[in-house]
């Protein structure tokens, strides 16, 4: 047996002052001689357990090995045959809690870097095939009809996986372009939105339709569209409806969710104001408050559009933060600054509504909650000041309640998410599924790529028996 | 200018064409829009997102007619901003890219026994729908409508015609009353029972209205012109503090108890650009002026 090669291939990334200055991507991706140095690690497992951490089964090793003998096209049958989204999987996967987190490899320290390899076949396709559309194969049409409504990334995995089946897909967008929260909240520096356009392109192909600007609750209900045609209908409407802290001075002028920072940012191009019509605070000292990957792509975009100095505020330690380790690391190299053990009390305007600092409590850490990481404590008599003219409130989201609200028969739980069989995605309503973070909450791209895969199964199940 | 707009959008996406734009007063403008999803659900009180091409921005306008079987809808706006002097130049036959909707929750109909609307500026545009839902319901409609002069009047013959009685005011005297809304508002809820206001128009305009009937005590219904950007919930841009809560004026409203608005946090948040907004103009104007 060969020996185990160890050596990870570092991917190369923008120097960080650099960086901190552009909105283009910060990791740079492989080249052809490293991705098959990093493939040939693979030790090639003959009971591949990686495949078991994928909510898409992809054949891992298969794809990887193709790498590893340079033989690209057929790395791209593979990888596409399970996923339709690599170029975004390759990038915003949490790989290190999936996939590589099961490679035997892992063990030793040092998993095949599967994310990295992911990207680097959906990039090398982007860049070497003229056509990135379906192959001709056009499936025997059922003569069913489904309803996506949502093209995030639960929506397009199920519209593609139901057109793949011969199913007549309609999906309904209610924002101006396709991508969900991949367009509207993921940054550019991160996933460059041209990769989310030629994948939404790529799904479209098979043969779909896309309606944008079509917000379903207000043109039609769940319930007109199945009067009106559809066979079925699977909801990937997300986790869109921002939480606050209700702490007193939280609509004082300059106080944004992420949601509507990142939105201005991403989906409007507020960074290319006043090229683009749209505009943001740019602000010079700017809170950010939370600890998850939304917290740190609002303050990494905060930065970007020409702040001052950036804080992270989270009220734990950098051990509990559900943010990526990578994307933590990354804003620490850009200059983020981290205040930990950190909770805001109030929030202090001056005379004309704006946000001018946040009062804080210091915390520390008891005993584990039910979520496992140590309980957040006041520390009683701690207030102190922290100076700031932008706030970025990015603490979480809801669905949001518009389909719940215009469906009859749909049950919600109290955090307004859609009650749905965990393994199929079916709602307690006929003919209804549902999928992604408007059933678990804020949660992954891939998991709700998943459900999306998952729903899709159960539909074209639930379809035959129609026939 | 078709032929640009289509490129940047790369010639796929669906746009919605102007199949009407009138010139109603300076710097007023109303578009007949086809938009058939939109105008078949259409209710009084509801507005669109309007985005102009790929680099322009959503801005909320309140719906002021549709017709479902002509599958339009039709929007009045004033040149305000870089979006509304954008959207002034186009012409019938021009497209937009974006116009989603029917967004908000429809005005609250039903047969409450006189009911008087204001209307403020070019808010004669909502009203109208309002007023008229309100009058085909059995109401007696009282509307009054305020210009700041004669040549910011239109509408007056149609709003005329959905109400039992009409009082329009200007505020230097220039046509019919001299004075401000509010002054007949005051004499009307002085002299006769009133059992619903509904007052559309600047903040100013609104917050003085429900000043006026509050020592009345009459339900008083505004509609708020928050900032917004995507307009279905998702960015809480648009939030207000209504009886002390926070509302998205978009999911929740856009109507609300006026007596409960709290107006000076409202007029605050639609200053949040105004920085950004001159800039904005003026680099827009720098460009378009090169251009012609």
């Amino acid at each position: 047996m060969a020996k185990l090669n160890l050596n990870r291939v570092q991917m190369p990334k923008q120097d960080p002052k650099e960086r901190a200055k552009n909105f283009d991507e910060v990791a740079l991706g492989y080249s052809m001689k490293q991705a098959r140095e990093e493939a040939s690690r693979c030790i090639q497992c003959k009971r591949p357990i990686c495949i078991e951490g994928c909510p898409v089964e992809i054949d891992i090793p298969g794809f990887i090995k193709a790498v590893c003998d340079g033989d690209m096209p057929e790395a791209v049958r593979i990888l596409k045959d399970k996923n339709s989204l690599p170029g975004i999987c390759g990038r915003v996967c949490p790989q290190e809690t999936q996939c590589e987190v099961k490679c035997i490899l892992a063990r030793k320290g040092a998993p095949i870097a599967i994310g990295r390899l992911e990207r680097f076949v959906a990039d090398w396709e982007r860049a070497n095939k003229e056509d990135l559309t379906a192959p001709a194969t056009i499936p025997k049409q059922t003569g069913k009809k489904v309803a996506v409504i949502g093209s995030g990334p639960a929506g397009l995995t199920a519209a593609a996986e139901l057109a793949k089946l011969g199913h007549s897909v309609t999906i309904f967008e209610a924002l101006h372009v396709a991508g969900g929260v991949l367009t509207y909240g993921i940054p550019e520096f991160r996933l460059p939105k041209d990769i989310v356009q030629a994948e939404v392109d790529y799904v479209v192909s098979m043969g779909l339709e896309l309606k944008l600007d079509s917000v379903i609750g207000k043109i039609a209900t769940v319930d007109e569209l199945l009067e009106n045609g559809y066979h079925a209908v699977f909801l990937g409407t997300g986790a869109g409806l921002p939480m606050f802290m209700n702490i007193p001075g939280e609509n004082l002028n300059g106080i944004y969710s992420a949601n509507e920072f990142l939105t201005r940012v991403n989906l409007m191009k507020a960074y290319l104001f006043p090229e683009y019509d749209t505009p943001v605070k740019k602000g010079k000292k700017v809170a950010v408050i939370g600890g998850g990957n939304v917290a740190m792509d609002s303050a990494r975009c905060a930065l970007r559009i020409g702040a001052a100095e950036v804080y992270i505020i989270y009220r734990r330690s950098v051990a509990e933060m559900p943010a990526r380790r990578e994307e933590v690391e990354n804003a620490q190299e850009e200059g983020i600054q981290f205040k930990l053990l950190t909770n805001p009390k109030r929030f202090l305007g001056n005379d004309q509504n704006w946000v001018v600092a946040m009062e804080c409590y210091r915390m520390e850490l008891g005993e584990p909650d039910e979520s496992g990481r140590r309980r957040p404590i006041v520390i009683p008599g701690s207030e102190f000041i922290i100076e700031a003219d932008v706030v970025i409130v990015a603490l979480g989201t809801r669905p949001n309640p518009l389909i719940a609200q215009t469906t009859k028969g749909l049950e919600t739980t109290k955090w307004g998410t859609v009650v749905a069989n965990e393994k199929t995605g079916k709602t307690v309503k006929k003919a209804v599924w549902a999928g992604g973070d408007v059933v678990t909450g804020a949660a992954t791209v891939i998991s709700a790529m998943g459900a999306g895969k998952q729903a899709a199964v159960a539909i074209d199940e639930y379809l035959k028996g129609l026939l | 200018m078709l032929q640009l707009k289509l490129d940047v959008l790369g010639g796929k996406k669906q746009v919605y064409k102007i199949l009407l734009k009138q010139d109603l007063v300076p710097s007023v403008h109303l578009f007949k829009v086809e938009a058939p999803a939109v105008a078949k659900k259409a209710r009084p009180g509801q507005f669109i997102v309007v985005r102009i091409d790929e680099r322009g921005e959503r801005i909320p306008l309140t719906i002021a007619d549709w017709n479902g079987q002509e599958g339009s809808v039709t929007i009045i706006f004033m040149e305000v901003g870089t979006t509304t002097h954008r959207l002034g130049l186009l012409k019938t036959g021009d497209f937009v890219a974006d116009f989603v909707g029917p967004l908000g929750l429809p005005s609250h109909i039903d047969k409450f026994g006189t009911v008087v609307c204001v209307a403020g500026g070019f808010a004669v545009a909502p009203i109208m729908p309002i007023a008229r839902a309100l009058k085909r319901v059995g109401n007696k409609v009282i509307s009054i409508m305020g210009a700041r002069r004669k040549n910011l009047i239109f509408w007056e013959d149609e709003l005329r015609s959905v109400s039992d009685q009409l009082i329009v005011t200007t505020d230097d005297g220039s046509y019919a009353r001299k004075g401000l809304v509010t002054e007949p508002l005051k004499e009307i809820l002085e002299s006769e029972k009133i059992s619903r206001v509904v007052a559309i128009g600047p903040s100013i305009m609104m917050k003085f209205c429900a000043k006026t009937t509050e020592p009345f005590k009459v339900k008083t219904i505004v509609s708020l012109n928050s900032i917004m950007v995507d307009g279905t919930g998702m960015c809480g841009c648009c939030r207000v503090s209504v009886g002390g809560e926070t509302k998205f004026a978009c999911v929740d409203g856009p109507e609300f108890d006026g007596h409960r608005v709290d107006w000076d946090l409202l007029m605050a948040r639609q200053r949040i650009y105004l920085d950004e907004e001159k800039e904005s103009f003026e680099h827009w104007q720098a460009r378009h002026r090169k251009r012609s």
